[in-house]
């Protein structure tokens, strides 16, 4: 192999690599507040991508991605309202099949709006066939758009964690949910914001991605469970983890095309999270202790 | 006995539709009844796997396909061109292997569908053995993605294979002789003696279920459901029993599988689909989990709407907002009596403001 498609090879790997890895921190978001793997987290980057293809036929777009992501965001918090905030002490059987319930109507609800033809938004600067030359591998400049948002959406959730009160309040949620509501956060409110926050990563996610991978309405299934194997990877809950475990997916990915034929490439990524899930649930980062509390 | 007496009623069910069928000129209402009770099959194991062990499974499409897939191939792929091979021409001696003739009259040597449909069925029983050790061992979410995850494979796997015919599946199945010139083929004639075939397994299933559920097994695996760590204390040997059930809800749609896929002459990598898994797991939900005779009851029922394309291209929202509006209103099934008490309370209490507003 020249060291040209090496780099080539890798950079295309951290390309998908970020996306699994916003996908990811998605489900660690909602899973920290309430317990929950939504299922339908890949939906999220479906629906913000194909809003935001419809939209452009009507304004710019930034306004269209923008107005996309809001759009998004309030579906999740219409999801999150309508389906599972009034339920009293759900069992984790009873929440599984919900999310997987609503990811199936969003599919359907996508193909009776956008039909099963595939999308896509325009590359953001120049086009198809424009490149840059980074170690002699050429790439298509809507990568470093990719890889820069999915940066970018992770340094700010951390300054929001860390630094803004709300951000704090969803930290307390998460550790001890009981605690937080005797502190006086409404943390039934925190919970609709969670999913706010990961339909609104989801939905930027799906904008940038969409010039590169195309859009699809059944895209969702397939990223949630690579999304899902990132965050196990990494350790559920942990949004460096999934980080690191995002990009390492993306590029053995990348570098399994070399190896084994292109329609087992999804294979692979489920054979790593079947080979993780029975070896090493705690995650590549994960503390054992810290996850024989947690209650899957 | 006593549990079996409510087989006497679904059997004159069984058969009075068969004379209406028969007697309005109707019959093929009855292949849709033979599908639908072929994918009953299915859902009454993942109807113990789910309501009394409690473990979810989204990969049970994935063992249909197995046992479909597995038969279909071995009773179509001639052998021809390895005759000379040992194993194939001891098979041969024993009258395992068939031969004939193609359409175009080419020699064809084929494994017998008795032996295809055995080997279908010990290998998603293995499958279901080496999956089944590690899998059980996960809880909640996990259980879940892992057997979503292990579904997806043997998705790809039948859409990636050469032999497993790609994205077009394998057609021209022959059919499968059982006994007394019975045989499982599409064939119009014998349309009303494999309605009969098809209830008869799917009964003889259900009995096996039904008295399983009521022996020490079944009551032990309720105990796994109400609490994995009571039932271990009480010395239930959880890891075995979950591994059993899983086992048997496998072979129970390896052989739905098998039969399926001979009746309908072929099968395609859509028997293999998420969707298929899902759409178990919510006619189970909407039996009631714990429920053997509401599985049945609801398997049958959507089943037969969802072949005759009632739902028309609706038919994966149907599904998906049936699990949504049970789980969230009735996550015992519609046949619960919780939910049936909710719902005469709702409409008496409605009757009664009514009352007292006038």
């Amino acid at each position: 192999m020249t060291s040209e498609l090496f780099i080539q090879y890798l950079l295309a790997g951290i390309t998908y690599g970020s996306i699994y890895a916003i996908v990811a921190i998605g489900f660690n978001i909602i899973y920290n507040t309430t317990g929950i793997i939504n299922f339908a987290q890949g939906e999220f980057v479906m629906f913000g991508g194909m809003i935001a293809i419809t939209l452009l036929q009507f304004m710019p777009l930034p306004l269209a991605i923008g107005l996309s992501v809001i759009l998004t965001m309030i579906i999740g918090a219409g999801i999150e309202i309508c389906f599972i905030r009034w339920l009293k002490a759900p069992s984790v059987l009873r929440l599984i099949i919900i999310t997987i319930g609503i990811s199936i109507l969003s599919r359907e609800v996508a193909v009776h709006i956008w039909g099963e033809s595939i999308r896509s938004l325009p590359y953001f600067v120049g086009n198809e066939v424009s490149s840059i030359s980074i170690f002699g591998a050429r790439i298509s400049p809507q990568v470093l758009w990719v890889v820069a948002a999915s940066a970018l959406m992770f340094i700010c959730l951390g300054i929001f964690f860390k630094t803004t009160s709300v951000g704090r309040e969803m930290r307390a949620c998460a550790s001890n949910r009981k605690a937080a509501t005797l502190c006086g956060i409404n943390t039934e409110n925190m919970v609709t914001l969670s999913f706010v926050l990961s339909a609104g990563m989801g939905a930027l996610a799906g904008c940038v991605m969409s010039p590169i991978t195309y859009s699809q309405y059944d895209m969702g299934t397939g990223l949630a469970i690579k999304g899902f194997t990132v965050a196990i990877l990494g350790g559920l809950g942990s949004s460096g983890g999934a980080v690191v475990a995002g990009l390492l997916l993306g590029v053995i990915e990348a570098f399994s095309v070399s190896v084994v034929p292109l329609a087992f490439q999804d294979a692979i990524a489920i054979a790593i999270l079947l080979v993780i899930l029975f070896i090493r649930p705690q995650g590549l980062f994960g503390s054992k202790e810290a996850s024989a509390l947690k209650e899957f | 006995m006593k549990r079996l007496l409510p087989i006497l009623p679904l059997l004159a069910c069984v058969i009075g539709i068969q004379i209406v069928c028969s007697g309005t000129d109707t019959l093929y209402y009855l292949t849709q009844m033979t599908m639908a009770a072929y994918y009953s099959l299915l859902i009454l194991g993942l109807c113990v796997l789910m309501g009394y062990a409690g473990q979810i499974s989204l990969g049970h499409a994935g063992f249909f396909a197995i046992g479909g897939y597995i038969s279909a191939g071995l009773t179509t792929h001639s052998l021809v061109p390895f005759k000379d091979n040992g194993l194939i021409r001891f098979l041969d001696s024993t009258g395992l292997l068939l031969s004939g003739q193609t359409l175009y009259g080419e020699e064809l040597l084929v494994i017998s569908p008795g032996l295809a449909c055995a080997v279908a069925i010990l290998s998603a029983a293995v499958i279901a053995v080496f999956i089944g050790i590690p899998v059980l061992k996960l809880k909640g979410h996990y259980l879940a993605m892992a057997t979503l995850g292990f579904g997806i494979i043997i998705y790809r796997v039948v859409l990636a294979v050469e032999y497993f015919g790609e994205a077009d599946g394998i057609s021209e199945v022959p059919a499968f002789p059982l006994f007394a010139g019975l045989s499982v083929n599409g064939n119009f004639g014998d349309r009303v003696a494999n309605y009969y075939i098809a209830w008869g397994v799917l009964l003889l299933g259900l009995i096996l279920l039904l008295n399983l559920i009521d022996s020490r097994v079944g009551r032990g695996l309720r105990g796994i459901h109400g609490s994995e760590e009571a039932a271990d204390a009480m010395g239930v040997d959880t890891a075995r029993f979950k591994l059993q059930t899983f086992v048997l809800s496998a072979v129970f749609a390896a052989v739905a599988g098998v039969f399926l896929t001979h009746y309908n002459g072929g099968i395609g990598p859509s028997e293999a689909g998420v969707m298929k898994s899902v759409r178990y797991v919510a006619i189970v939900a909407v039996g009631g989990m714990a429920h053997l005779w509401g599985a049945l009851l609801m398997g049958i029922v959507l089943n037969f709407l969802s072949l005759r394309g009632v739902f028309g291209s609706y038919d994966d929202a149907v599904f998906g907002s049936i699990l949504i509006v049970i789980m969230l209103f009735a996550p015992n099934g519609i046949l619960s009596i919780s939910f049936r008490h909710r719902l005469t309370r709702f409409f008496t209490k409605g009757k009664q403001e009514k009352g007292g507003g006038a």
